[in-house]
């Protein structure tokens, strides 16, 4: 996907004024609320059109305020997934999904109804009333409907904001499922660096209505360990979990990390802090923490008296932070072998 | 109980007539003025609120008069029409052109607060998933406002059952033609003797009028119901 947009829009006590490109695929706008995000969405879904400049989808100019041209949100086939559904009331889940569908001419219509209905698991709701679906029910209602109008690109509004923090995690394999199947690309917006890190590839940071940043879900998660109380957050895919001593083991990092409490069937995403991994120069004789893990140090980057550590455990990434002091008496360079140690309760699983 | 003669029972079916008349001829219009007054982004639209409403704050009498100037032999839409042989003064159409005017403005009150309870991005996830403008109207917004337009058609259809000043002006008061129920309680009660026959028709138009209000609620609730499943 390129999409280009360079716009202007005022509100009364605030301005969105951005000029940025992107090429990838999974493109996150992440922003605090008021930072413009969804004035963004909006721009590009022709549901409102900018005071000056144009939007770009693909070489086709979906609005140019110079020119005096824009084209109508209904021919710009671009779908938008809002934080609170908004499924049509009056509609059945069958109707809501195939609403885009068929107003789509069979020749632009890239989604087997079938194949989606099977991935977003839906087939058990198709006869039921909008009104008696749950709150994860109706995103993944919301997430058809869209995707079933076969879009060039798609607009997620923060998607996941109006769900709770459980059901939240529950969501992302079907989006990723979609995405793996489809090839939708999509513009994912939200305030949360997980779901970023999950989701994207390419970030446009919105603050106070300008961009302040075009860089990638790493890169930026590494920036705010400086400054965010939970740090860096090491995201951990794990498989094939088997039971140990009334805790989970998986195999990671060419030795065993043993995870207190449940893991789900198959395939289950951790997150641990970077503030949660102790650094040992020796080996320990005796600790508490269940996971001992030698490693070696790939990289080292400071950001305001913090230093982050980047650490190879047998082929596998973490990151690490201590602080400046630390760096000096356990001697961390590249290259520098230690030992990591995590509790074995330091692990959230999040799906 | 009561002797009701030939003419209090055209009356009383005659009134039914004009006022289910007016309402079924005005909902169209109703509903699109309403739409405009929401949706739209019309230069003009605090002057075409402002036309829409003035009967509302009118004297009936005013509003007769002017309709009388305007469909009259010589005014200037009873002109053209007389010349197509069309007349509307005096007879049950003027009743019901009355009706309308003067109970337009309570329907479109009700249709647009109903529209303006409609989640603006329902209206835009319809657009963006290829729905032009008139597709979202008849498949998002029309069902959407079925509550507030059958809330319209009774008060309008309730004003027009009660339709005097404007009606007599430009319909008069002829028995069998354009007499309703309002102009003949008048007549029953300027005439010596007539208390009793003015008494049984206001029982009428209070039983019409409850019959109304039950029906609508009966219909609301079914809607709700429909949606609902």
């Amino acid at each position: 996907m390129n999409l280009r947009v360079r716009a202007k829009k005022k509100f009364p006590g605030f301005t969105l004024d951005v000029n940025f490109s992107v090429h990838s695929n999974r493109v996150g706008i992440f922003g605090r609320s008021g930072s413009g995000k969804s004035t963004l969405v909006h721009l590009v879904a022709g549901m409102l059109d900018p005071d000056a400049g144009s939007v770009e989808l693909d070489g086709e100019e979906l609005c140019n305020v110079e020119k005096g041209t824009t084209v109508p949100p209904e021919r710009r086939r671009v779908a938008v997934v809002f934080q609170a559904a908004h499924l049509f009331p009056h509609l059945n889940v069958k109707r809501n999904l195939f609403y885009g569908f068929q107003r789509t001419s069979p020749a632009l219509r890239l989604v087997d109804p079938d194949a989606l209905i099977e991935i977003l698991e839906l087939r058990p709701l198709i006869h039921r009333h909008v009104d008696t679906l749950s709150g994860g029910e109706r995103q993944r209602v919301a997430l058809g409907r869209a995707v079933l109008a076969s879009p060039r690109l798609l607009l997620m509004d923060e998607p996941l904001s109006a769900l709770d923090e459980g059901l939240k995690y529950q969501i992302i394999p079907y989006l990723s499922a979609v995405y793996r199947e489809f090839r939708i690309p999509y513009l994912f917006i939200s305030h949360s660096m997980n779901e970023m890190r999950l989701m994207t590839d390419e970030i446009i940071v919105l603050h106070h209505g300008l961009v302040s940043d075009h860089t990638t879900p790493e890169r930026l998660a590494r920036e705010r360990m400086g400054w965010t109380r939970a740090g860096y957050i090491n995201l951990l895919h794990l498989s094939r979990p088997h039971e140990v001593d009334g805790m989970t083991a998986y195999e990671w990092g060419g030795t065993r990390l043993l995870i207190a409490g449940k893991g789900g069937e198959g395939e289950s995403v951790f997150e641990l802090s970077s503030k949660d991994i102790l650094l040992f120069k020796q080996h320990p004789e005796a600790i508490s923490a269940r996971n001992l893990l030698p490693c070696r140090v790939v990289s080292i980057f400071g950001l305001e008296g913090r230093v982050g550590v980047e650490l190879d455990c047998g082929g596998d990434r973490l990151i690490a932070q201590v602080v400046d002091q630390a760096v000096e008496e356990l001697g961390i360079r590249e290259g520098a072998e230690l030992f990591a140690v995590i509790k074995a309760s330091a692990f959230r699983l999040l799906y | 109980m009561f002797d009701f003669s030939p003419t209090d029972i055209q009356a009383i079916t005659l009134s039914a007539k004009v006022a289910s008349a007016a309402t079924l001829a005005a909902l169209p219009f109703g509903f699109a003025a309403a739409y405009l007054l929401v949706y739209s982004r019309l230069p003009g639209k605090p002057l075409l609120d402002g036309v829409i409403n003035l009967p509302l704050v009118l004297p009936p009498v005013v509003v007769g008069y002017l309709l009388l100037l305007l469909l009259g032999e010589h005014g200037w839409l009873g002109g053209h029409l007389a010349r197509w042989g069309i007349r509307i003064i005096f007879t049950w159409k003027a009743a019901v052109l009355a009706s309308m005017v003067v109970g337009f403005p309570l329907m479109v009150r009700s249709i647009r607060i109903g529209m303006e309870g409609i989640d603006e991005r329902l209206v835009q996830a319809s657009r963006t998933l290829g729905a032009r403008p008139l597709d979202t109207l008849m498949t998002v917004i029309l069902p959407l406002s079925g509550r507030s337009i059958m809330a319209g058609a009774t008060l309008m259809f309730a004003r027009s059952l009660g339709e005097f000043g404007a009606t007599i002006l430009v319909a008069g008061n002829i028995p069998g033609i354009t007499r309703t129920i309002p102009l003949a309680i008048y007549d029953y009660t300027n005439s010596p003797g007539g208390d009793r026959m003015a008494l049984a028709l206001c029982l009428v138009s209070i039983v019409l009028s409850f019959a109304i209000l039950l029906l609508n609620e009966a219909l609301v609730r079914r809607f709700k119901r429909e949606r609902e499943r």
